[in-house]
């Protein structure tokens, strides 16, 4: 290296990423961030420091060598860059989009101290969708062991695991009760924060690690996850199946034909083809004053979504303040761009009903905030007497989900006493050999968490099977290829004592 | 999964078809009262069809369905023997119980007759004592006669027009039921929601059970929209997950309907752009079926075709 980098001979300024202009992009579907240019990636990743602390490696869920792949990027080795991204990360294009980086490596870079944060994620899809591009695909060499993997629901938890047990040489099968893989990312996460395309090819590449998928299978009700292990021949499941079952509110007219569920209008929209009716079979209800309540990242989805669908105008409706807001700030940001009103310290009381079946607005309370409750967040209380109407005919509640009880309706799976499966923190479940990760354990989360969870569930499956695992990123010291001898990671125990004999 | 392949398909009347599908994993998971979703192609809507009938030997389950909407007029058309639909997921929903009960009415209307059957099948092989009744608009539709008659112990038969036994609806046939057995434990009725509200108006004064099989709109049918959702009591309640069969005395069957009607403008565009290309492509077809049904003017509700199944 020439010279050592230091905060002041950085570029200052964070790389912009370019974007479609807002009037542009609420008739669209198209993605709304452009991703950045090779002059744009090279700028950035000259930006981190690479200092000794990494504590964005910290930050990560899953353990990215973030300052390796930086520095490979930075040296023009683009491969490389996929290299190290993909030893711990097989979905860089998809985390890349959809990771709240500003609360994990982002939230705790060096530079982020004085100046803003190097752009993590963006660098991170960078390589991510250059490896799309280039057909770059890691596959390893895979020593078969003797072992058959069912993994249960194909999103994010399921789709980690299966690359991770699938590289440990196990047979795997993914199954998914929708026609299409994928999971949240293809129905709840819209098109213009994750093009289709991008979740096609990295399922693609599990099925290059030899995962088969098997859509359009219930299990539970097809067959049960005992009868997996009893009769199907699987030595090991793993249950990512996503928290599902939304939250309605439960005041007067919350059954009204125009209200729906945020999760029903991304499925319809994203997964079923919605929004190229009559195209597709699959109508969806339009709105010209469409309301949303809630004000998390699937509620701004929801809110952009109708917007690109024609609405005139769409409100946000939370009763707690911007600040306490859950959503990622990007999406507050890009959904103020789109022109979306957003009633911060409103609260719904009734939808009122048009007659005819149908919505014609929303009764409201303005709130004010008290003393902090559980969450740490100051409570909303409501203001006496503020009662007012906001005219709408479509109401989508994004207030969050509850514990699918398939699971438990079908199986002797332990859960706790909100319906979640009960696992330990190896992400093992009451019953032997049966493993489960992501909102299914915790209630609805983050993709990336999700992820995390499905690799350290795989590694309990490893332990669990007898299979040896060499894997990077559950050793702390020694990450990146450079560490490794033949494939054998230094920091392995066995190989150590090897050594010492 | 995938190629789910017609190996039958039986037609009972210009509107009502059966169609046998090969799946034998579904064939051998299916209890009575549970339901699945179909996909007829890569482009289609997911729709929730109750099992008809289900065959463990043969590892096929039998759908019935009523061609009043885009999607089932399509597959009227384009499902025949041999060729096969893009999805078959299930089967869903929580299965009926059969146990301890000793005398039971099994009430199926219009397309309800069809998944009532492996209901009244059930509680025969319980033990219990089954009373039949099934109704239609006329004799001409009707189906399954056989069927019924051999896990039956009594069977009853209502029609709209009296072209075939009790001249009137289904509940005229539990009002004989309840007079002749005084005993009756439960009764069963699938059907438009119009008849199981009244199948429930009828038992209610008599404090006899009444389950009945919901199937409102639905898209997942795993319990992850809540598309489905229903007035049950004082609660809300996802067909799909907590149901589909719920206690009739307690179900909001106004709120049913209406919700039923969600789509009626949208699924009328369908209909009409789908009928417009067919006459391009195929005239002569179209035009047969235009003359036959000069009472399809006006456009069916879109839940006479989720009725029943």
């Amino acid at each position: 290296m020439a010279k050592k980098k230091t905060i002041r001979t950085i570029p200052q300024e964070r790389t912009p990423m370019r974007e479609q202009p807002a009037a542009v992009r609420v008739k669209n579907f198209s993605e709304v961030a452009c991703g950045f240019t090779l002059e744009d990636a090279l700028r950035e990743a000259e930006r981190c420091l690479l200092c000794p602390e990494q504590p964005c490696v910290e930050g990560c869920p899953v353990g990215i060598d973030i300052p390796g792949f930086i520095q490979k990027i930075s040296q023009k080795d683009f491969r490389g860059a996929y290299d190290v991204l993909t030893d711990t990360n097989l979905l860089p294009a998809i985390c890349g989009r959809v990771c709240p980086q500003e609360n994990q490596c982002e939230g705790v870079c060096v530079v982020g101290d004085t100046l803003e944060p190097v752009a993590v994620g963006r660098l991170e899809r960078w390589v991510g969708d250059r490896a799309i591009a280039e057909g770059w695909a890691n596959i390893p060499y895979i020593e078969p062991v003797p072992y058959r993997i069912g993994i249960v629901g194909s999103g994010p938890a399921g789709m980690a695991c299966a690359a991770d047990m699938a590289k440990a040489g196990c047979d795997v099968t993914v199954y998914e009760a929708f026609h299409l893989p994928g999971g949240v990312l293809r129905y709840g996460i819209p098109d213009f924060r994750l093009p289709n395309e991008v979740i096609d090819a990295e399922i693609g590449k599990l099925k290059q690690l030899g995962v088969k998928f098997e859509c359009n299978t219930l299990v539970g009700r097809l067959f049960t996850i005992e009868q997996m292990i009893d009769e199907l021949g699987f030595h090991a499941v793993f249950v990512g199946t996503g928290a599902g079952y939304p939250t309605m509110l439960g005041i007067p007219g919350d059954s009204l034909n125009g209200v729906l569920s945020a999760n029903e209008l991304l499925t319809r929209c994203n997964l079923m083809g919605a929004k190229e009716f009559p195209n597709y079979d699959t109508p969806l209800p339009l709105g010209q004053r469409v309301t949303v309540v809630g004000a998390g990242n699937t509620a701004m989805d929801a809110m952009r979504v109708c917007k690109r669908l024609g609405a005139e105008k769409v409100y946000c409706v939370y009763r707690r303040s911007r600040a306490e807001a859950p959503a990622r700030a990007e999406e507050v940001h890009h959904a103020e761009e789109e022109g979306i009103e957003f009633h911060w310290l409103t609260n719904p009381v009734e939808v009122l009903d048009d007659g005819k079946g149908g919505v014609r607005g929303m009764r409201c309370m303005r709130m004010e905030l008290g003393e902090p409750d559980d969450s740490g967040r100051r409570r909303p209380v409501a203001v006496a007497g503020s009662e007012h109407d906001i005219e709408t005919d479509l109401v989508v509640f994004a207030i969050g989900t509850n514990a699918n009880p398939i699971m438990g309706q079908t199986s002797s799976l332990k859960l706790n006493k909100r319906g979640y499966i009960e696992a330990d923190d190896k992400f093992a479940t009451s019953v032997a050999g049966v493993y489960a990760g992501g909102d299914i354990v915790t209630g609805a989360a983050t993709v990336i968490e999700a992820m995390g969870a499905g690799r350290q569930a795989a590694r309990s499956m490893k332990a669990y099977l007898g299979i040896r695992d060499v894997d990077q990123p559950y050793a702390i010291e020694g990450r990146g290829s450079s560490n490794r001898m033949f494939g054998i990671d230094l920091a392995e125990r066995n190989f150590a004592r090897i050594r010492a004999a | 999964m995938s190629n789910f392949e017609i190996v039958a398909r039986e037609d009972f009347s210009d509107v009502t078809y059966l169609l046998e599908v090969s799946h034998p994993l579904m064939a051998k998971a299916a209890r009575p009262g549970q339901f699945v979703i179909v996909m007829s192609h890569e482009h289609g809507e997911r729709i929730p069809l109750t099992i008809a009938d289900f065959d463990r030997a043969k590892g096929t389950i039998t759908l019935v369905i009523q061609a009043v909407g885009k999607t089932t007029k399509e597959m009227q058309q384009e499902c025949v023997v041999g060729t096969s639909l893009y999805g078959v997921t299930g089967p869903m929903g929580i299965p009926s119980h059969f146990d301890k009960v000793k005398k039971v009415a099994c009430v199926g209307g219009g397309l309800g007759v069809a998944p009532i059957f492996p209901h009244a099948r059930a509680f025969k092989e319980a033990g219990a004592y089954v009373i039949g009744i099934v109704g239609f608009r006329t004799q001409d539709l009707m189906f399954w006669e056989d069927k019924f008659k051999a896990v039956c112990d009594e069977f009853i038969v209502c029609t709209d027009d009296g072209s075939a036994g009790i001249k009137g609806n289904v509940t005229l046939g539990i009002k004989r039921a309840i007079r002749l057995h005084p005993d009756l434990n439960e009764v069963v009725a699938i059907g438009p929601p119009i008849m199981m509200k009244g199948c429930a108006e009828a038992t209610r004064e008599h404090k006899i059970k009444t389950m009945v099989s919901l199937n409102p709109l639905m898209v997942d049918g795993t319990g992850m929209c809540g598309g489905c959702r229903v007035k049950i009591g004082n609660q809300v309640k996802f067909a799909c997950v907590d149901g589909p069969d719920f206690d009739g005395h307690q179900v909001d069957f106004d709120d049913l309907m209406t919700r039923l009607r969600r789509f009626t403008t949208q699924e009328r565009t369908a209909v009409e752009r789908w009928s417009e290309n067919c006459r391009m492509t195929n005239p002569l077809k179209t035009l047969a079926v235009r003359a036959k049904r000069p009472e399809e003017e006006a456009f069916p509700d879109p839940f006479d075709e989720v009725a029943g199944g």
